[in-house]
């Protein structure tokens, strides 16, 4: 396929070298997993906890490719005239008092001139296959677990053909798809044939290493030091028994938190005071708040300074 | 698209991909025969790879569910080693497993060696014990089915109950959505179909109009199948067989530990469903830990099955011997999260319950309904209560007030 556009990248390591250009570390298996979404021209399905960077994914892979990036935010009730098309019916009103007032009678001139592309309400589906001059967009459809059955239904003809049909236009066919991101929180299972049209990622949370470089790629204000404790003490607090673990956004804000009240180390107090950024439950933060947040501290400070 | 050079790859690594994802699926995986194709397309596509990018290109392609993940990367452990290697391994592998403190890797592994080695070697299915029942009940027997206690039927009296059940008329609760759909007495204006109207018309207004669909709002059963509550389990475990084919219905069970059996009902016969599920089971019948196993369902389901305003059936005796202050905090973290919290408690089919044991006074308070569920006529009750709205006399606080008179 010769195309025009800024090329795609032709390797597992350009796609991690796209990403990080972009400033998005990411580990080995997600940028092979892209990689394969990118050359196969099949959608990427997401999923994982709220906060680890999926919808991110696709802002980046926008931004480095120099792609349009078009969002579809899905909810309950979200239907095909939210999501595809609409039609200006007060516009097309106003067209036929126009016509009735000029005394027009040809009718099926009429109804073709009220029905074309010039009162056509265009929606981010519509949008995502549409032809730009930077190249196909990158098409991002967001917690699709929010959705109902019926639109997910509705998405396997999308997805799969690229082309959506309008009545009274006729058939819109993507010249070069889209590149599809979809992104799921788990808050409900998605049905096995949506998936089966995807290549199908699960995003989990960065170890320590990878999520220090995301630290210092977001928030270079962050003291070294500071960075260290944060990220240690937030991988700590995963493995605790909380009812929602916080994200690596979590910890981004965190870290630009303490930074703000100018931390150049934790200490209990600092952490008990700014818990409520990190944790999103009350339940989670009475069972953290007190001795347990200083054990906390007292380890992630024991292992920082014992192997180096 | 062409697939330039597709079998340049001399069909041995085709092959065995093929054989690879033969595996998985003999191992419990879903893998269709487009997704094998896709695999070595995508194999194609990658290039020359490194162990490690091959791994994650089939992983990228095969696994289509997290779960999966562990049994994929055994998988691929075992079967991507040189060939000779891989018996040897497998031989050392299978009977020795000293114990492992990781049971579930355990029984992964033991899934995925079977699937491996012996693919034709699986147990005969039993046959299903036939029950033949009178079906010209009278109408008094009928009544006294209606009442009788599902713990003293008899095996025959059970299969009737279960067809009685299964013919139960199911409940009409349905709520509103946001998604909104055709109506002739709709209340909102379908500008969409109004203006077609219109025009077909020539110019005549004619008003189209659209309602909110309603659809059932999903169930969450967990069921208790501790010794004391066999029996109505299994008879419960009918009734939401019965709800399954009709609606969305996820259920668990626990004992000492939650398991998730929704895939396992959804078969299409009861008995070989209910197989399923014991097959899955391994505490049927044992301990109950109440308030443990609701902080797993509250950390690991609870979002994902409750998101669209579930009403949750919680069928227990309720009694709980250790962690009181657990498990009220458990109770209040699933009332505050579901849309309706209902109670079945076999126990209350003694006249002058009362709310005395220890774990019964703790979860009382977080419930929105407490019921007896301990025959059909109580399940048909059952049935009607779902349908209307919450009903003053099944207030769990009822029973609460009465103890605190007596």
């Amino acid at each position: 396929m010769a195309e025009t556009f800024r090329s795609l990248p032709a390797s597992i390591d350009e796609t991690v070298a796209l990403l990080a250009s972009a400033g998005y570390v990411a580990d080995r298996s997600l940028a092979t997993v892209l990689y394969l979404a990118l050359r196969m021209g099949r959608p990427l399905f997401l999923e994982g906890e709220a906060g680890v960077g999926k919808t991110e994914i696709a802002k980046v892979l926008a931004s480095a490719l120099g792609r349009k990036l078009i969002r579809l935010q899905c909810y309950e009730g979200l239907d095909v005239s939210s999501a595809v098309y609409e039609w200006n019916y007060s516009a097309q009103m106003i067209e036929i008092r126009l016509a009735e007032a000029e005394g027009v009678a040809d009718r099926v001139r009429l109804g073709e001139d009220v029905f074309s592309e010039r009162f056509l309400v265009k929606r981010p589906l519509l949008q995502a296959l549409e032809p730009d001059t930077a190249g196909p967009p990158v098409l991002l459809i967001d917690e699709l677990d929010r959705t109902d059955e019926a639109f997910e239904a509705f998405l396997l003809e999308v997805l799969s053909d690229f082309q959506v049909t309008i009545p009274e236009i006729g058939t819109v066919k993507a010249e070069h798809p889209p590149i599809v991101i979809i992104t799921s929180n788990r808050t409900r299972e998605v049905h096995d044939a949506l998936k089966r049209r995807c290549l199908y990622h699960w995003v989990d949370y960065p170890d320590a290493a990878r999520e220090l470089a995301i630290l210092k790629a977001k928030v270079p204000g962050a003291p070294a030091r500071l960075s260290r404790q944060i990220v240690a003490f937030v991988q700590s607090l995963r493995s605790e028994d909380l009812f929602k673990a916080p994200g690596v956004a979590e910890t981004l804000d965190w870290a630009t938190a303490l930074t703000e009240l100018d931390a150049v180390e934790l200490d209990a107090a600092t952490v008990s005071d700014t818990l409520g950024v990190l944790l999103k439950y009350q339940d989670d933060i009475a069972r953290m708040q007190g001795s347990r947040v200083k054990e906390l501290l007292d380890q992630v400070r024991a292992d920082l300074r014992a192997p180096a | 698209m062409t697939a330039e050079g597709s079998m340049r790859a001399d069909g041995r690594l085709a092959d065995n991909i093929v054989h690879f994802a033969r595996a998985l699926r003999a191992a419990g995986m879903r893998v269709g025969p487009g997704t094998v194709v896709d695999a070595i397309r995508a194999v194609e596509t990658a290039g020359t790879l490194r162990r490690e990018d091959f791994y994650w290109v089939l992983h990228a392609v095969l696994v289509k569910r997290h779960e999966d993940h562990e049994l994929f990367d055994q998988a691929f452990r075992l079967y991507w080693r040189k060939r000779a290697l891989l018996e040897r391994l497998m031989a050392q592998l299978m009977p020795t497993a000293p114990g492992d403190p990781n049971r579930q890797k355990d029984e992964v592994r033991s899934r995925v060696a079977d699937a491996l080695l012996k693919n034709e070697e699986r147990e005969p299915r039993r046959p299903k014990p036939k029950v033949e029942v009178d079906a010209r009940l009278t109408l008094s027997a009928h009544e006294v089915l209606q009442r009788k206690d599902f713990e003293q039927m008899t095996a025959a009296e059970i299969a009737a109950a279960r067809r009685l059940i299964a013919a139960m008329i199911l409940p009409a609760d349905k709520v509103r959505t946001r998604r909104l759909a055709p109506s002739p007495d709709g209340r909102r204006i379908d500008l969409r179909r109004s203006f077609r109207a219109s025009i077909r018309a020539g110019g005549m207004i004619d008003l189209k109009t659209r309602a909110p669909v309603e659809r059932h709002p999903p169930l969450v059963a967990i069921c208790d199948i501790s010794g004391s509550m066999t029996q109505y389990s299994r008879m419960f475990l009918h009734f939401l067989h019965a709800l399954t084919e009709v609606r969305k219905v996820s259920s668990f069970v626990f004992g000492t530990r939650l398991t998730n059996i929704t895939r396992q009902l959804k078969a299409r016969d009861p008995d070989e469903a209910l197989e399923r599920c014991s097959g899955l089971v391994a505490d049927w019948a044992g301990g109950t830990r109440i308030g443990s196993c609701l902080h797993e369902f509250n950390r690991k389901w609870s979002r994902r099955v409750l998101g669209q305003g579930a009403v949750v059936l919680l069928v227990t005796d309720g009694l709980e011997r250790d962690g009181r202050d657990a498990l009220g905090f458990e109770m209040d973290r699933l009332h505050r999260s579901c849309r309706r919290l209902v109670w079945l408690n076999p126990l209350l089919r003694f006249d002058g319950f009362e709310a005395k044991a220890g774990g019964i006074v703790t979860m009382l308070p977080h419930v929105d309904e407490f019921r007896p569920i301990h025959n059909l006529a109580a399940m048909a009750d059952l049935v009607h209560a779902l349908d209307a709205r919450r009903s003053a006399v099944d207030d769990p606080r009822k029973w609460l007030r009465r103890q605190m008179a007596a």
